[in-house]
């Protein structure tokens, strides 16, 4: 047997970089998603969005605040009375309509930005340390959330706004904090199934601290629900600071944003149709590819989570 | 039974605590002197303001004023409106049926469409009827209903002239409010065309806020309906002949309606809670608006005690779909 005195052939150092298992997951997950052909209608909307907002200053015709005297509330091009170089109208003191779409492209993914990370923290925080700990902690900080959901979320962000004061970052502070329950409920139930797994208890074993287990062996373990409620969170972000921009007390003017444009000539649109119109039809756009998106995401990603 | 609503019963009694800390705080947190904001004076003299202050107790620790509070609402005293001087739980019910008959409305809207969109999508999945329903359902879920609204009222009402604009009756009908509802009070009256006219006011505000429900119902029944469709059972039901519209209708739709009426419950309790937007766009007088009213017209006392009533109709309403829940489906009744 003088094969035993062969030294074993030295083993490639094992590949201490966690890239190619996660390409290959990226892999599938887009393999997966591309199936579904609206996701990826969304997908392509909301990329044009980026793209709208970040070269807005580009592609608008005119400033958001830019006021033509002559022109007040001047129907689309197409229609009687329109003039071409204000393709979608003006408003009703005088600003082109096309041009504060434009720019509210930018308010608008701002705060679905804002609020998602700022719920999505605040949220995962709160579900982890619930959920890791239990007993008490988990009493105390689920009960919160419970208060929180017991009002409905628009009302729960108004009453906030009137401590706060009317400004679009309050707004988004507002509706990031009526938004970070689903976050927390969902983390907490991630990590109550993560923290039995024979993975965690060998962490624990091998002298890993609290934080430890918390944000490095388990958080990555539950990302893929969040990410979906994330998705999810970023389109309902943006219709409620809409709606509180639409009531007032989100952002103000001359802000292009696209609630507040509806509020701020909600007296013409009775009238001028294509006032109320356009940046309603915006919102609508913007949260239902984020929503087509999200649909993909979810079947994609966690088979588990049905479509509902 | 008995002690699954116990069990249930006891965990609202915390939130409900959490829920009067934040109504107690509320006016506390505002900028600006919290005797004048609950009193609704601008400018006192220092006598008034030391009578006041005194009235509402700011003079001892907040810990005090806090149960103070708490002891007045279990005895039902949630306080007095500024604007309409009277105790706002008079307010509140004053209100409430109106809420109430519009939730009602576009709930059973919602359920009319939702569950048979549902269904045949899942039957003829990836039909052109599955794929049209359920793109229209994410629309729906996407959609912004304070727009929704005002698109509506553009189409219908100025243009087309088929619907009212906003309201619950004809400025010429009046009569008695009997039971708060304006469909019963109308027929109760036996005045020609009070009805008709309360339902078509009752249209679009009902479409406006049934359309979200109804894409959830919509989305849910089919998700509901493809899972059991899938089942062996329902294999073996097809297997021994029985006609499809049998097994869809009772073998397939019983199992898969289970999470549907949790979702139907879950929405009602939110549509109870006030639909803010759309009353505020119809100008419908429920209980959204009054909120929106008083908090636009710093009536503190009535969004304070609004807050409390709102919460709790959410969590009756949340407790009654849990009981409903408990009852349909045998495994949670004998698992409790």
């Amino acid at each position: 047997m003088t094969d035993a005195t062969v030294p074993p052939a030295p083993t490639p150092p094992r590949a201490r970089s966690p890239w190619p298992a996660r390409r290959k997951a990226i892999g599938e997950f887009w393999f997966t998603f591309r199936q579904n052909r609206g996701a990826v209608i969304g997908l392509v909307v909301f990329a044009l969005l980026i793209l709208i907002a970040v070269f807005a200053p580009l592609i608008a015709p005119f400033g958001f605040d830019q006021i033509f005297y002559d022109h007040f509330r001047t129907p689309p091009a197409w229609q009687e009375g329109g003039v071409p170089q204000f393709l979608l109208g003006t408003d009703g003191i005088g600003r082109d309509v096309l041009s504060r779409l434009i720019y509210g492209a930018r308010y608008s993914l701002l705060i679905g930005v804002v609020v998602v990370v700022l719920s999505l923290l605040g949220g995962v925080l709160l579900g982890l340390v619930a959920g890791y700990f239990g007993g008490k902690t988990d009493i105390v900080i689920m009960r919160v959330m419970d208060v929180i959901l017991s009002f409905p979320s628009i009302l729960l962000a108004l009453v906030l706004v009137a401590i706060l004061g009317p400004s679009l970052m309050n707004a988004m502070i507002a509706v990031a904090v009526v938004l970070q329950p689903h976050f927390a409920r969902l983390a907490r139930a991630a990590v109550r199934v993560e923290k039995s797994r024979d993975y965690v208890t060998s962490a624990q074993v091998a002298g890993a601290s609290h934080l430890r287990q918390m944000f490095v062996t388990i958080l990555p373990n539950i990302f893929a629900p969040l990410i979906v409620q994330a998705t999810l969170s970023f389109s309902t972000a943006v219709l409620e600071a809409a709606a509180l921009g639409f009531l007032g007390v989100g952002a103000q003017p001359p802000t292009p944003e696209w609630g507040a444009m509806l509020a701020a000539d909600r007296e013409f649109i009775l009238t001028d149709w294509w006032l109320a119109t356009f940046p309603g039809l915006a919102i609508l756009i913007t949260v239902f590819a984020v929503n087509l998106v999200g649909d993909g995401l979810r079947d994609a990603l966690d088979p588990r989570l049905k479509r509902s | 039974m008995f002690r699954f609503l116990l069990s249930r019963l006891a965990l609202i009694v915390p939130t409900f605590f959490g829920i009067t800390v934040i109504a107690f705080l509320f006016p506390r947190l505002l900028k600006g002197d919290p005797v004048l904001l609950l009193s609704g004076e601008r400018g006192v003299s220092p006598e008034r303001y030391a009578m006041l202050n005194e009235q509402f107790g700011f003079d001892r620790p907040l810990i005090v004023q806090y149960f103070d509070y708490v002891w007045h609402l279990l005895g039902g005293d949630f306080g007095t409106s500024i604007a309409t001087k009277s105790p706002v739980l008079h307010d509140f019910f004053a209100l409430f049926p109106a809420t109430v008959e519009l939730s009602l409305f576009a709930v059973t809207f919602a359920v009319i469409i939702g569950i048979p969109a549902g269904i045949i999508a899942a039957v003829k999945r990836g039909s052109l009827f599955d794929q049209g329903a359920m793109g229209i359902a994410l629309a729906g879920y996407s959609m912004p209903i304070f727009w929704w609204g005002l698109l509506l009222i553009v189409i219908f009402s100025t243009t087309l002239g088929w619907t009212p604009i906003d309201g619950r009756i004809g400025l010429r009908y009046f009569f008695d409010s009997v039971t708060g509802f304006m469909t019963i009070d109308a027929l109760i009256s036996g005045q020609r065309g009070a009805f008709s006219s309360a339902v078509s006011h009752l249209i679009l505000p009902t479409i406006v806020l049934g359309t979200i429900p109804l894409a959830v119902i919509a989305r849910q029944t089919r998700s509901a309906m493809l899972e059991v469709l899938s089942e062996d059972y329902i294999r073996t039901a097809r297997a021994k002949g029985l006609p499809p519209r049998r097994v869809i209708g009772v073998h397939a739709l019983r199992n898969a309606l289970i999470p549907v009426v949790t979702t139907i419950g879950l929405q009602t309790g939110l549509l109870l809670a006030g639909a803010i937007l759309t009353e505020h766009i119809f100008s419908w007088p429920g209980i959204g608006k009054w909120m929106l009213d008083s908090l636009s017209q710093r009536d503190y006392p009535a969004v304070q005690g609004g807050l409390i009533l709102i919460a709790l109709v959410v969590m009756v309403v949340n407790i009654i779909v849990d009981v409903l829940y408990g009852l349909i489906n045998p495994a949670i009744r004998y698992r409790s």
